[in-house]
């Protein structure tokens, strides 16, 4: 296993991808009596927009050569989503797992991915998802690029390295602009603009044998529990109120289409949806 | 940041090739309202280039002063250059509270600061209040919209949060009201400019906005199966005077773009009438359309979880509905069946 702060790899670039494992989107569902949500055994995933960083980081390697290291920050349970990185290609991974995190908002969770990313050293690319379908905040990319000091650009759906220079395409509201910028730099990856490939065979038997998955504590990485977890955190969840939604009438037309679209018109009359 | 001096309440005023973002306009109505309980002033930030017209304009809609910061190296948004005038200007005026607007360089300044002045940005709220304590209680959707969680920023300041556009109304503009326009001088060097914007293709403007301030939208979703029965919809749509949204699938399938999609990852809507044909209605959808007047579901799924905060159903298949639909709202605007009709009432 490389040690922490070994230099950059022989030749090419040193890409950080950092994921989070998230409740499997899909298999959330709410419970029609109680109105909540089902949290309960829900299957994890890593975050897809994070899958989108993983894999444009293995497409950027496949072209500039180099080494890809998956980092993540969590409970052990999230090694599950680190093999899968290393079984889809990743060279090897860290998590920061300590119980000292719990409870981080995203001032101590970037400042703790940021030391994390100083020990891995000589890193040229750090790629994240564009935010997490859990919290969905979007702010912990930027804030590693406010802590590590170096460039940002988010929400690129097209990343590219020429020579010590990356050069990212924004998917923004009013169109798509290209920014560059000096290596070393952060990106933000948009959800969905490629296509996360499945783990191989080779992969899969990295994994068994072990896969170069370490550990990292807060106490490895100087952080004393004042800068993390829920000491560390400038916000705090004061409280939770479940979402009271209007009562909807629930109307449900089984008919034929002819019939099923014609008692709807009507009805959307009614109610004056439909004008005349 | 850490402080208890910190007074006053700003907005980050967002410009973009010529005019203010929606989402700070927004943003300013619901910020007056804020300052107005603090009993405190309201001022904005605005860098920028040759932008001091859209500072009067910040003004009429309701700020009490702006904080103008003018440079050729801010004529367009980058990171670092942004951050650094937030956060000198932040350390020279020590606000109480800052808000943001959601958009993407809203986020990507404010995800930026808030690590760099070390202090809580509370994303995409909803709703704000005053604690008893005077804090701001900066509400926001958890768990998929199903709850809402209250973040709290007791021990750091300012306290910053943002918000999605569409999520408060615009306030209207008084061309008479009076504010305060102060020259703040920040130090931008080329060494601050680390990036270049090197290109920009636009989007066409119909599809930025298009699904923005629809009355009535005709959303699809994975159920139309290929991108060609979009045209289904777009018909409907024609006929209800309404606008065609969609889900993620057919989003990230490349079917439709991404500028229509409704969710948690795309744009928070509250039309008249919601109509949701082949969605099944995944938690990240509802909470982006949860809050339309009435929504109505085609599915041929009774299961669907669309139906669950449906006001009206109909359980079939989408390819027999939908035409059905077309073919009598078709008959119902037709003169000829105009005549057949009974007279239409006054108007």
């Amino acid at each position: 296993m490389t040690e922490p702060g070994a230099p950059g790899p022989a030749s090419g670039l040193r890409f950080v991808v950092c994921i989070k494992q998230v409740p499997k989107a899909q298999e959330l569902s709410v419970d029609p009596v109680t109105k909540t949500l089902r949290r309960v055994g829900v299957p994890s995933e890593i975050n897809p927009p994070d899958q989108n960083a993983l894999e444009m980081a293995l497409q950027l390697r496949a072209r500039h050569g180099g080494e890809v290291v998956v980092l993540s920050m969590g409970p052990p349970s999230f090694d599950e989503s680190l093999e899968r990185a290393i079984a889809m290609g990743a060279d090897r991974a860290i998590l920061i797992t300590d119980r000292l995190l719990g409870g981080s908002d995203t001032v101590p969770t970037a400042n703790t991915l940021s030391e994390a990313i100083h020990r891995i050293g000589d890193f040229d690319l750090i790629l994240c998802g564009e935010e997490t379908t859990d919290s969905s905040t979007g702010h912990v990319g930027p804030g590693i690029a406010g802590h590590l000091d170096i460039p940002q650009i988010t929400y690129c759906s097209e990343v590219d390295i020429v020579g010590d220079r990356v050069r990212g395409t924004r998917m923004i509201e009013d169109g798509a602009e290209t920014w560059d910028a000096p290596l070393p730099a952060l990106v933000t990856v948009d959800f969905g603009c490629n296509t996360p490939r499945e783990p191989t065979l080779t992969g899969k038997i990295r994994v068994k044998r072990g896969g170069p998955i370490a550990h990292w504590s807060c106490a490895d990485l100087g952080l004393d529990g004042s800068r993390v977890g829920l000491k560390g955190s400038p916000t705090i969840v004061a409280k939770v109120e479940t979402v009271q939604l209007p009562e909807r009438k629930g109307r449900i037309f089984l008919e034929e289409p002819a019939v099923a679209a014609a008692l709807l018109i009507e009805t959307l009359r009614k109610d004056g949806v439909i004008r005349g | 940041m850490s402080g208890s001096a910190a007074s006053g309440v700003w907005v980050f005023v967002e410009a973009r090739r010529g005019t203010l973002r929606d989402v700070s306009v927004q943003l300013i109505g619901e910020a007056r309202r804020i300052a107005d309980r603090k009993g405190a002033v309201l001022s904005g930030v605005l860098p920028g280039w040759n932008v001091e017209f859209l500072a009067r304009q910040a003004i009429e809609y309701g700020l009490d002063r702006v904080f103008l910061v003018e440079d050729p190296r801010l004529g367009i948004y980058t990171s670092r250059p942004f951050t650094k005038v937030m956060a000198t200007l932040i350390r020279r005026h020590r606000p109480e509270i800052v808000l943001f607007g959601a958009s993407k360089n809203g986020r990507d300044l404010g995800g930026r600061l808030h690590a760099v002045i070390d202090t809580g940005l509370a994303a995409d709220c909803v709703r704000f209040d005053v604690t008893d304590e005077g804090y701001l209680d900066m509400i926001r959707p958890a768990f998929g919209g199903r709850s809402l969680a209250h973040i709290h920023c007791e021990t750091h300041r300012p306290q910053m949060a943002s918000v999605r556009m569409n999520v408060f109304r615009m306030p209207s503009r008084d061309p008479s009201r009076m504010g305060e326009i102060v020259r703040e001088p920040v130090e931008i060097t080329d060494a601050d400019v680390d990036t270049n914007v090197v290109r920009f293709v636009e989007t066409p403007k119909h599809d930025v906005s298009k699904i923005d301030n629809a009355k009535i939208l005709v959303a699809g979703g994975a159920g139309l199966g290929e991108p060609k029965h979009f045209a289904l919809l777009e018909e409907l749509a024609g006929l209800l005077g309404g606008e065609v949204a969609a889900s993620r699938k057919p989003v990230d399938a490349g079917w439709v773009p991404k500028a229509v999609q409704v969710g948690q990852t795309g744009k928070t809507v509250r039309p008249e009438a919601y109509f949701a044909v082949g969605i099944s209605g995944a938690v990240q959808h509802l909470a982006g359309m949860q809050e339309s007047k009435k929504i109505i579901a085609v599915n041929s799924d009774p299961r669907a979880a669309i139906f669950e905060i449906a006001d009206y159903g109909i359980v079939g298949d989408l390819f027999r509905v939908v035409p059905e639909l077309i073919r009598q709202l078709r008959a119902l605007r037709s003169p000829a069946a105009a005549r057949e009709a009974p007279p239409a009432r006054a108007r």
